[in-house]
């Protein structure tokens, strides 16, 4: 519960961010709403040398409705995207999903960008991202590229952001009017999904799953079965399909599997 | 009005809610070093070799020790089986401390527990008692030549009952693993200077602590002085004796500096004493009206890794108390102490009460089952009756005092519509849009109030009294001095209500002083539900004697006969004549003038100081019901309502007593639908943080619904019995019995706690039991 020493580096620009992570490489991390690095570096999981503060980068904090997509900068706080007009109308499944992340203090510290960059399966906003096929901004020392959410979870904890670059900018398209549903399967308010799935209806459907992998997947069977018009049961019953779900003490596979049907179904049903 | 039983909020709160508490980390004298601990990574290991050299060199590191550093002696405890206060040559859990290190800052001593590094030989480990108790299984102690290291068998198993009972049928149960989780963590500060010693201490009995530690150092109890501070929580794991209360003052002399350690909670979860971790054998014999004839309870108490004293004593309560509010006409008990290379476990909250409420309330239910007769009818055939106390129970320990366990049970179904619930049951089954409907019953009676002579000694303590001092001051205000050593009851609270019952001073004129040594009579400490039954009376006592005395300089004064005059309203006067009157600050003032005074009495004698003595333990009861809600398709299940009928005997503070039986609850609760204690196989503790060990928290708790009865407590002149365990040794069985009665349409009788999801689930596949 103590940290390694470690240097503290404020950034106030997303330029002088760039130009401390080409300073310290692999040595450096970048902090965001720190709340998953800093319970990592608590228990000494995580020992950068150099800390990166972006919490101050203002100007990656905005929700703007660009036409067909909405774009959303990297460092907007969960409880913004949650309480977004411009999101409850047009991605109302993200703005629902941000309800669900931890408690008020959580949410009113934790970063949509941290929470996508820290890649873990067992987050909501993962799931909400693939499910709406957003793209994701990428800044590094050569300027911007894109990557689709489908190609951005590449590992347990990994993502498609190399050491020298910063996610600044999640642009998702406008699902406006269309159904989707959320469901998150925890004992406790405040904890993560043993299982979860974010459901977005429209032309493409997504079907993003919660703690399901060893990232953040998608349920590609069932997303099938719900372009092609098939029964919430027909959908549900291939929540699980191609995945394989971990087995640990908040639930073994087989259960998750199961969850997986009855929340998908209660997504769709809902 | 009377001002004990009114709802009186409590004097703590102010300095608590405005941030003016004082918790032994806030303390923080010129010079204060940090200690830290290098902990096992293994569960069963020889120590090959400790190489502190790099840690040494850390910056801000000032030393590091082992074992054969400081060549300590062990930590006071069940003799032949003391703890090391620093691994010597082998470790016994995950989490045993192996060597110590002090910083000038709390980071500089981790990062110094980091470099220090320990070759192991591993051992196999055995974390349950069915593997430390194997043939062949690796021993804790290869000295000893068992895993087992206390067992009682019993001297007659009435198997000639069991024979010829029209039904029987055995149960296993396990009691799981818990730990308290205090919000505070263990917390010393220690400052050995010329004058002597003083240690700050988050703990529960800060005498008991300064004696261990005075003879454990060899240096007069004088000069020792242990102070507990604001304590935040303890729930019996600050009773008991952890290295660092020992080793802080060895580095502090040492050092010639203050040394403190203020623990993390990753340390604290594998290092705080653990409750519960029983596992039972109960065979019950009945006849066709649901009547027990006998019931046998073998008891296996898992002990971790080190035998704690109190540890030891947990399936001695359990067997004493195993047959609950019940006339049961045989009872036969076994029990035994097995180490496992686990965390020691010691007293937590109801200790060694909730296993053997969770038995013997679980046994009534599986006659309902057998017989498909209602649970509140097995209970009613089979209660104590009203008039029977007190009642001797098969246990010498356990003598009732008094109870109205029926009257208990008629005012719980008084608050609740149970033939509603009943419908709504039968008609939710069928329903695919409701979830099922489960209304599980607990009537439980606890053993409290540990103050009967020779009560807490067994458990290392220097009597089972408590003190009290009270000391008027001239002004005429008064200030308690107790032995008790309140960390959240409330007990300043309480006990400023019942000295100024007696004694008709104001109660914003009454304070409490408690927890040091320096200033505080000879104490033993706050456990066991004893504090208002014990203390309490102490406080009525010491204020009854003081107002005849005060009446005597009344009298005195006023030229009356001291069984004349009366005390009102902060005044002392003569009956029938109140124009005859001396302010109780008057009085006080010439209680300290030897001119004022009657030629009997010396200046300064309204002071009094008992050790206040109980003739038995008192035993708090009740009756609880659970109603709780489980999704067919999931397993979850959630708390619909938790009605609460508590008996503790006179009240002093209704709000104090609500508030202890909510907390009481969440931890019942808490035990029975969420938190576990686990190991892997080796022996690695897999719910070490609070991501993994569930304990709830507000949102996941219901709403509680309380009723009250009270049966005095014959014992003391308040009435009153204790009621700060009520909660968590009543709760457990009313929640699984919920959810048992919520699936026996499947035929289920039994699901372990933790009752998750996931094993409700399993069972609705008809996968298990
Ligand atoms: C008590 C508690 C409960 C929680 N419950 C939930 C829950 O129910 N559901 C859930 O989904 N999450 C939950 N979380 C996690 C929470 O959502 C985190 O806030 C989020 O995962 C991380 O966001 P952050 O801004 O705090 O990131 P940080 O902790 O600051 O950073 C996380 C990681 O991302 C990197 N990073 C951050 N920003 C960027 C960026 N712009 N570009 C590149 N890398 C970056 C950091 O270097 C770090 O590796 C919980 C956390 C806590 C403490």
């Amino acid at each position: 519960m103590i940290p390694a020493k470690f240097d503290y580096k404020p950034a106030q620009s997303k330029e002088e961010a760039l130009s401390l992570l080409a300073e310290y490489g692999d040595d450096a991390k970048l902090l965001a709403g720190g709340h998953s690095l800093l319970p990592l570096m608590k228990l000494r999981l995580a020992t950068p040398e150099v800390v990166v503060d972006i919490g101050s980068v203002d100007d990656l904090s905005y929700i703007t409705d660009k036409g067909d997509v909405i774009a959303i900068g990297a460092l907007t706080k969960h409880r913004q995207v949650e309480q977004s007009d411009i999101l409850k109308e047009h991605v109302p499944l993200l703005a629902h999903s941000a309800s669900h992340v931890g408690d008020p203090q959580v949410r009113n510290r934790g970063t949509i960008g941290g929470s996508l960059c820290h890649g873990d399966p067992a987050s909501d906003l993962p799931a909400a991202i693939l499910a709406t096929r957003a793209t994701l901004v990428i800044s590094g020392p050569s300027g911007d590229r894109t990557v689709t959410s489908d190609d951005f979870f590449t590992d347990f904890w990994e993502t498609e952001v190399k050491e020298d670059e910063l996610l600044t900018e999640i642009l998702i398209p406008k699902c406006t009017g269309e159904k989707w549903g959320f469901q998150k399967f925890n004992r406790r308010a405040q904890d993560w999904a043993i299982v979860g799935c974010a459901v977005q209806g429209g032309d493409n459907p997504g079907i993003g799953m919660v703690n399901m992998g060893s990232t953040p997947v998608r349920a590609a069977e069932a997303e099938n079965a719900l372009r092609s018009g098939s029964s919430s049961e027909e959908v549900a019953e291939l929540a699980d399909s191609g995945l394989t779900p971990p087995t640990d003490i908040h639930g073994n596979e087989s259960y998750r599997r199961h969850l997986a049907k009855i929340l998908v179904q209660r997504a769709l049903d809902n | 009005m009377s001002i004990v039983g009114a709802k009186v909020i409590r004097k703590e709160d102010p300095n608590l809610l405005t941030g003016r508490g004082q918790f032994v980390d806030d303390i923080q004298p010129i010079g204060t070093t940090h200690m830290a601990f290098v902990r096992s990574t293994e569960a069963h290991a020889l120590i090959r070799n400790i190489d502190v050299t790099a840690a040494l060199e850390c910056e801000g590191v000032v030393g590091v020790w082992t074992a054969a550093d400081l060549n300590l002696p062990a930590l006071p405890g069940v003799p032949g089986l003391e703890r090391p206060a620093l691994a010597t040559g082998k470790v016994r859990f995950v989490g045993e401390a192996i060597a110590v290190v002090v910083a000038e800052s709390k980071y500089a001593a981790a990062d110094g527990t980091e470099l220090v590094i320990v070759d192991y030989e591993t051992l196999e480990a055995v974390t349950s008692i069915d593997e430390a108790t194997a043939d062949n299984a690796p021993l804790l102690y290869e000295e000893l030549g068992s895993n087992t290291v206390a067992e009682v068998t019993t001297a007659d198993d009435h198997q000639a009952i069991f024979d010829g009972a029209p039904h029987t049928e055995t149960i296993k149960l396990v009691n799981n693993r818990c730990t308290a989780a205090p919000i505070e963590t263990n917390a010393c500060l220690a400052d050995y200077g010329p004058a002597g010693l003083t240690v700050w201490a988050s703990f529960q009995a800060p005498h008991h602590l300064r004696n261990r530690i005075s003879a454990w150092l060899g240096i007069p109890q004088d000069q020792c002085r242990v102070i507990t501070p604001d304590v935040g929580g303890g729930f019996g794991q600050k009773i008991n004796f952890t290295p660092e209360f020992f080793v802080a003052p060895v580095l502090s002399k040492i050092l010639n500096r203050p040394v403190k350690y203020s623990q993390t909670r990753s340390e604290a979860m594998t290092s705080m004493y653990h409750g519960r971790a029983q596992e039972q054998e109960v065979d019950i014999a009945f006849d066709d009206n649901g009547k027990i004839l006998a019931l046998r309870v073998f008891a296996s108490q898992d002990m971790g890794g080190y035998a704690d004293g109190t540890g030891m004593g947990m399936p001695v309560l359990t067997t004493a108390m195993s047959a609950g509010c019940y006339v049961i006409p045989n009872v036969s008990i076994a029990w035994r102490n097995v180490l496992t290379n686990t965390t020691p476990i010691a007293a937590y909250r109801g200790a060694g009460r909730p296993e053997a409420t969770y038995l013997i309330e679980r046994a009534m239910d599986h006659i309902s089952y057998k017989l498909d007769m209602d649970p509140t009818e097995v209970r009613r055939q089979n209660y104590i009756p009203k008039d029977s106390f007190p009642y001797q129970t098969h246990s010498e320990l356990a003598v009732y005092d008094s109870g109205n366990f029926e009257g208990a049970l008629d005012e719980l179904l008084n608050i609740m519509d149970y033939e509603g619930l009943k419908e709504e049951q039968n008609a939710n089954r069928t329903n695919p849009e409701k979830p099922l409907l489960g209304i599980g019953f607990s009537s439980w009676l606890e053993i409290a109030g540990f103050g009967p002579p020779g009560s807490l000694e067994g458990f290392g303590h220097l009597g089972s009294w408590e003190s009290v001092q009270i000391r008027i001051q001239p002004d005429g205000s008064a200030i308690i001095y107790t032995g008790a050593s309140p960390h959240g009851q409330g007990t300043v609270t309480t006990f400023a209500q019942i000295a100024s019952e007696y004694l008709g001073i104001d109660f914003d004129k009454i304070s409490v002083r408690h927890g040091d040594t320096a200033t505080i009579p000879q104490g033993i400490g706050t456990m066991g539900s004893r504090q208002v039954a014990v203390g309490g009376e102490g406080v009525k006592n010491a204020s009854l004697k003081i107002v005849e005395n005060a009446k005597s300089i009344a009298a005195h004064k006023l030229e009356a006969n001291p069984e004349d005059i009366e005390v009102t309203d902060g005044n002392l006067f003569v009956k029938g004549t109140p124009s005859k009157s001396l302010s109780w600050a008057e009085v006080a003032t010439f209680s300290f003038q030897r001119l004022e005074l009657p030629e009997d009495m010396d200046p300064g004698s309204l002071d009094t100081t008992i050790l206040q003595e109980v003739p038995n333990f008192s035993f708090p009861s009740g009756a609880y019901a659970c109603v709780i809600e489980i999704d067919k398709q999931t397993g979850d299940a959630r708390i619909r309502d938790m009605y609460l009928v508590d008996d503790c005997g006179t009240v002093i503070n209704p709000l104090l007593a609500e508030g202890q039986v909510h907390g009481g609850v969440a931890q019942g609760i808490a035990q029975a639908l969420f938190e576990e204690f686990t190991y892997d196989e080796n022996g690695q503790p897999t719910t070490a943080t609070f991501i993994d060990y569930l304990m709830p928290g507000a949102p996941d708790l219901p709403s509680y619904k309380s009723g009250r009865i009270n049966t005095p407590n014959p014992n003391n002149s308040l009435g009153a019995k204790g009621i700060g365990e009520s909660g968590s040794v009543g709760t457990p069985p009313a929640v699984i019995n919920a959810v048992v009665d919520a699936v026996r349409h499947l035929g289920v009788t039994h699901i372990d706690m933790p009752a998750t999801p996931q094993k409700i689930w399993e069972v609705l596949q008809g996968g298990s039991k």
